[in-house]
């Protein structure tokens, strides 16, 4: 099966290929995996106080489409609030990278990844929050 | 009837419906329904016969190769019993495994640069097969009492193991072919 032009750029260089620091306050991270492949993709987001998505890794082990999806996503998301990245779904992922309907679920992992940070980094915040309000208390 | 078309895999080679099976008798009934079906009994058949004896021993395949692999049987054990391990759509795992599935890749990956890459990639698949087992006595555990929500979290963990187990073995492979 040929993988398209898009797939094979973001395989051949993937943007974003990295860790940040999965303890830090302003750190969401989504670590998700797929029975069907075996494969295994960690999204990590750095979101500033006012929710503004500043950087973006991920690490990918898995086929070229997977690696592709989560190399675009990283892309994606930053710049963005975590209410618009919360929006992004697969499908906008497989049409963007022209996947066949055998790599649609590297797309679905791509948006679980995604959703798991997102509710990683909520739940920290969130955390913080009723410290902060327990502390005032 | 020789082939019951209505039978599940399990009572087609009378077995018990439950995850262990004698893997012997399984052989042994595969080799006599193969006998008995096969196509040179039926060349001088009717077209109906021969149809029939085409599909049976297709049917008869396929229980073969499904109860054959341990973890191909838990899978069906647990699609008999209704549940769906949803491989494609369901990617939500326990934090704890998907990171030491992600450090297992890692050494993987790594072996080709490591002093001594047979040993690396054996180490790694040593911790495979005995994760493996494992699981698979996690699997027969949890089907034996049913608790299939328990069962079906094995068996997507157990796809994860054998996956990893057969890039080991390519990775290995290409060791040989750079040698």
């Amino acid at each position: 099966m040929a993988y398209s032009d898009k797939v094979l750029d973001h395989y051949e260089n993937p943007r974003n290929v990295g860790v940040l620091d999965k303890d830090s306050p302003n750190v969401g991270t989504g670590m998700v995996g797929a029975p069907a492949c075996g494969d295994v993709m960690r999204l990590q987001i750095q979101v500033s106080e006012e929710g503004v998505i500043e950087d973006a890794k991920f690490k990918t082990y898995g086929c070229g489409s997977a690696i592709a999806s989560s190399s675009l996503v990283t892309e994606m998301v930053k710049g963005k609030t975590l209410d618009e990245v919360a929006e992004i779904r697969n499908a906008h992922i497989a049409e963007e990278l022209a996947l066949p309907p055998v790599k649609i679920h590297c797309s679905v992992l791509a948006e679980d990844a995604i959703a798991a940070a997102i509710a990683d980094i909520r739940a920290k915040r969130d955390a913080q929050a009723s410290e902060k309000s327990a502390a005032s208390a | 009837m020789l082939v019951d078309f209505s039978n599940n895999y399990f009572e087609l080679f009378e077995f018990d419906v439950q995850f262990e099976i004698d893997i012997e008798q399984l052989d042994a009934s595969y080799q006599s329904l193969q006998r008995v079906l096969h196509p040179d009994k039926f060349a001088s058949a009717g077209d109906n016969e021969r149809r029939w004896s085409m599909q049976a021993a297709g049917f008869v395949n396929e229980a073969y190769q499904t109860l054959s692999k341990p973890l191909s049987r838990a899978t069906y054990l647990l699609k008999l019993n209704g549940i769906s391990i949803d491989e494609e759509t369901d990617t939500h795992m326990s934090p704890m495994f998907l990171m030491e599935q992600m450090e297992l890749r890692e050494a993987l990956a790594d072996v080709a640069q490591s002093t001594d890459p047979y040993a690396a990639v054996e180490s790694v698949r040593k911790q495979l097969t005995a994760s493996i087992e494992k699981t698979s006595q996690a699997f027969l555990q949890s089907s034996t009492e049913q608790k299939w929500d328990a069962a079906r979290s094995v068996v997507r963990e157990w796809q994860f193991l054998e996956k990893l187990k057969q890039e080991s073995r390519v990775i290995e492979a290409r060791l040989d072919d750079d040698a």
